[in-house]
């Protein structure tokens, strides 16, 4: 198994909405943020392309933050989720530091927090509630094992990017282009 | 404003002593305060382990569940996934709804405007029992003085409803809501002429199963009209054009195969260019057009010098381009949508702009076609029988001398000039009751609404948050959010006709009340009781959903209930025979109405007046994350976004030697500078020519601690107002703002 996600840029407008509904769904206080939104644009007037994406941790393969963790805390879980496990956590910022995507940030109560892909609501079988709220139904995930799941296909059939390669994480983060 | 009798004050300022401003002593009316609850066989909230409810945060009005946790604490609002309006997917708004209940700036007791000892005016808290007292007196006075005819509602939200009851049943028909003639109204008429049919609300766009769209000046994506933004998102999987036109590169101009920036203000130039087109290369829907239509020959009359390179010298946008995007139409005919827009109060002749826009429909069949325009069904749902109202003597028309007859609903504006006393206009109003609209913010012109408020004897606001508004207020009733209580029933129109509940997830929090307990309270005081006929709203929503084969048990499990479509008429059958509701019975390419009163029975082109050297035209939109002024102190919104900038183009920068992020004042043609600086965005999605910012910032309450300050408001910036003739709509577009380093 290994889970990832796909976001469509052709798709996204930016909203928001998976950034609310993940603090609502895993009590990320207010100011803080496990997803958020780039938007990046090109050209002059009136010749311009516009992009926006849905970001969040890459769920790594390769992922530095797991590596360079002193107390084992962050760890990759069933279908390669890189989680953290709260009460092992010391808040030392090594995988803060690590991260090329600067995914995490500290917990007001002190421990390092991060997307989780709402592992508990995949193992129900649900999507992650950022998925689940999109209005623009952007975003797909699954197991790119099963070459059936919805990433699986979509990645199949469009053009995508990672970003951020050069730096060896292997990202399971893809955007279509 | 004139020496005034009320002043602006702050709620935090509350006396506990104090006279009343400009009254009698209270009359001791020993009246009962009705329930909030009644017992039946129905559930609490607490019963339940999630309730449902429709949205408040916007007019979209999205079904959906509200989920507590084992605290008790709100945790999500998630869509309902049998509502068309949302279909299990609310927007960054309703997702975040949660914050309105949680603010902790929301009002906390009902207040009355009172002299302190030192005769500087604050607001005292009462109890509701004294605010209701005091509210009833206040308009008998106004009724036995001026008739009852003498008091108006502005309202925007769920609970104008029972407000608007209260009104009926006094004999006033002073009831209107700045949507209309601020908002959407043109396009209604303009619709209404064409079609003999408005658009309503959610507009019946085909999105889904469209060709082709064309967005003019309407974006969606920023606007979270859900409903479209998710069917636009379809669309684009499914390979359709879409084709924008806007000064701005907006996120849906990203999304598009065209986009068209035009020259701010010469829209209809291009809509006319495109019939050109489309009617010179034979292009139109000849069969729908002969068969529906009247006046095919006078628009090609009309239009038949008006060119793709006529249109480029007004426009900007090069021929070659009007005609290949008109191509691109009438390839797509009939399943291609002009999409009428939301907010299209923009330059005067709006109403003709967007009859401009539905005889395009016409011309490509797309009313009443599939991927067009589809035909709304909505449930039929009777009210609780009650006497019938008594007719109104006169209404705020007769202030207007003969003026808009054609707006088919009332305007916020026209309300608030009937209340300006004047010597050549019947200006009679002498009361307002506000519910849910932040006046200050939406009417453009403050000066004249501050001069309206002060010549009122009466001013209620009703409302969650302390809006500028309420500073005006005599008596501030503090109402409880959407998500702390009943309401009507949801009744919208859509593909097919459902009904969706709302009810309390949590007790009401401080001393707040639902809308609906206030009307029937001050109609108890005010011998109107008989208009509300039940004891509580359980009771009244549980007899009209009986009636419909429902109850309020099913509906606290399910929610939304879809109901029957009677007849399989989603659409237009090919060669259907069609009575349309216009005075020819077709639609009209000639508008006969329009030419009965008087209007060009087809669209002109008129230049409107440009920017002055060193000005640029302000342009203002929406944001995904806010719903006007109203949104803006939200705890988990402004977590998105806390305040707008202003879009300038980097030649405009260059220029004026302004830095990305650096605070400058606007300054109107009027000299009006903003209250607050705006951060700069410099940006090349703008045009040079115009400006861009974000509606609904720039709060001079400071009573609301996260908005206060933040950003600057356009409407403060909008003094030139470009009525429309024929509706009376207040064009907004026609306001040029300069940069000032400082505020003086």
């Amino acid at each position: 198994m290994r889970y990832a996600m796909a976001v469509d840029t052709k798709k996204c407008v930016g909203c928001s909405d998976c950034v609310v509904a993940c603090q609502t769904e895993n009590d990320v206080p207010i100011g803080y943020c496990r997803d958020w939104i780039v938007e990046v644009t090109d050209g002059t007037y009136p010749q311009l392309e516009l992009e926006h994406r849905s970001e969040r941790c890459n769920h790594c393969e390769n992922s530095p933050c797991v590596r360079c963790c002193p107390t084992g805390a962050s760890h990759y879980s069933d279908g390669g989720i890189v989680m953290v496990t709260k009460n092992k956590c010391i808040g030392c910022g090594a995988c803060i530091a690590s991260c090329p995507y600067d995914a995490r940030y500290t917990h007001p109560k002190g421990y390092v927090d991060k997307c989780t892909f709402c592992e508990h609501r995949t193992k129900k079988g649900q999507s992650p509630a950022c998925v689940a709220v999109c209005p623009t139904k952007c975003m797909y995930f699954g197991d790119l094992d099963d070459p059936n799941s919805d990433v699986s296909k979509v990645i199949k059939k469009r053009k995508y990017k990672t970003l951020i390669p050069e730096a060896g994480t292997k990202p399971q983060l893809y955007f279509l282009i | 404003m004139r020496n005034s009798r009320r002043e602006f004050i702050k709620i935090s300022a509350l006396g506990t002593t104090g006279a009343i401003v400009g009254s009698q002593l209270l009359m001791a009316k020993n009246n009962k305060v009705v329930p909030e609850n009644s017992k039946g066989p129905w559930k609490m909230p607490h019963d339940l382990e999630r309730t449902p409810t429709y949205c408040e945060v916007c007019f979209w009005k999205c079904a959906g569940w509200t989920y507590k946790n084992d605290d008790g604490k709100i945790q999500k609002i998630i869509g309902h996934e049998d509502d068309p309006n949302s279909n299990g997917r609310f927007c960054p708004r309703g997702t975040g709804g949660v914050g309105m209940y949680y603010d902790e700036d929301r009002l906390k007791n009902p207040m009355i405007r009172v002299n302190a000892a030192d005769g500087s005016q604050t607001f005292k808290e009462v109890s509701w029992d004294e605010a209701f007292d005091y509210i009833s007196v206040k308009l008998e006075k106004v009724i036995e003085e001026h008739g009852p005819e003498c008091i108006a509602l502005f309202t925007h939200g769920s609970g104008g409803n029972y407000f608007g009851n209260l009104l009926k049943a006094l004999g006033s028909q002073n009831i209107t809501a700045p949507s209309y003639a601020q908002c959407r109204g043109p396009r209604e008429v303009g619709f209404i002429a064409t079609f003999g049919d408005g658009l309503s609300s959610p507009e019946p766009t085909d999105i889904r199963d469209t060709r082709c769209m064309v967005l003019i000046g309407s974006h969606i994506g920023e606007n979270m009209h859900n409903g479209h933004v998710q069917e636009m998102s379809d669309a684009i999987d499914k390979g359709a054009t879409i084709i924008t036109v806007d000064p701005r590169f907006s996120t849906a101009a990203g999304k598009s195969k065209f986009w068209l920036p035009i020259k701010p203000s010469t829209d209809l130039a291009l809509l006319l260019a495109w019939m050109h087109v489309l009617i010179y290369e034979e292009r139109y829907d000849k069969k729908y057009v002969e068969q529906y239509t009247f006046g095919f020959e006078q628009l090609k009359e009309h239009v038949k010098h008006m060119t793709p390179e006529w249109a480029y010298g007004i426009t900007t946008i090069k021929p070659q381009v009007i005609r290949e995007t008109a191509r691109e139409m009438g390839n797509a005919s009939p399943a291609v949508i002009i999409h009428p827009g939301r907010h299209v109060t923009w330059y005067g002749d709006d109403t003709q702009r967007l009859r401009a826009v539905a005889m395009l429909n016409a011309l490509l069949g797309s009313w009443g076609r599939r991927g067009g325009f589809y035909i709304p069904d909505k449930a039929k749902v009777p009210g609780v029988p009650h006497p019938p109202y008594p007719k109104p003597r006169r209404t705020w028309r007769d202030a207007m001398g003969g003026k808009y007859e054609l707006a088919d609903l009332a305007l916020a504006n026209g309300v608030c000039d009937a209340t300006v006393p004047s010597a050549t206009m019947d200006c009679s109003i002498k009361a307002w009751i506000v519910n849910g609209t932040n006046l200050i913010e939406t009417l453009p012109n403050r000066p004249n609404t501050l001069e309206a408020i002060n010549a009122l004897d009466l001013m209620v606001v009703v409302d969650t948050m302390p809006m500028e508004i309420t500073g005006f207020a005599d008596v501030i009733l503090p109402e409880c959010t959407y998500l702390e209580r009943y309401d009507s029933l949801r009744v919208t129109q859509h593909r097919e006709p459902t009904i969706a509940l709302r009810m309390p997830a949590m007790k009401p929090k401080y001393n707040t009340k639902p809308a609906w307990w206030m009307a029937k309270n001050l109609a108890e005081r005010l011998g109107k009781g008989d208009y509300f006929p039940f004891d509580s709203i359980e009771e009244e929503l549980d007899y009209q959903l009986k009636k419909v084969g429902t109850s309020l048990e099913e509906m606290q499990r399910i929610g939304v209930k879809k109901m029957d479509r009677p007849y399989d008429d989603l659409y237009y059958t090919d060669g259907e025979e069609i009575e349309f509701n216009t005075n020819t019975g077709k639609i009209e390419l000639y508008s006969t109405s329009l030419e009965e009163y008087g209007f060009d029975p087809m669209p002109k082109f008129t230049q409107h007046p440009e920017p002055p050297q060193g000005y640029y035209r302000l342009i203002y939109g929406r944001a995904p994350m806010h719903t006007f002024s109203r949104t803006a102190n939200n705890p988990n919104l402004t977590d998105l976004m806390d305040e707008n900038t202003v879009w300038v183009n980097p030649k405009v920068a260059k220029e004026w030697d302004l830095k990305n992020g650096q605070e400058i004042y606007l300054q109107n043609q009027d000299n009006v500078t903003s209250s607050f600086p705006i951060k700069v965005r410099i940006t090349e999605r703008i045009r040079w020519d115009s400006v861009y910012m974000v509606h609904g910032f720039g709060h001079s309450k400071k009573q609301l601690s996260r908005a206060f300050g933040k950003g600057a408001s356009d409407t403060e910036l909008i003094t030139n107002v470009m009525m429309d003739p024929i509706m009376g709509g207040t064009g907004m577009r026609g306001n040029f703002v300069t940069f000032k380093y400082s505020k003086a």
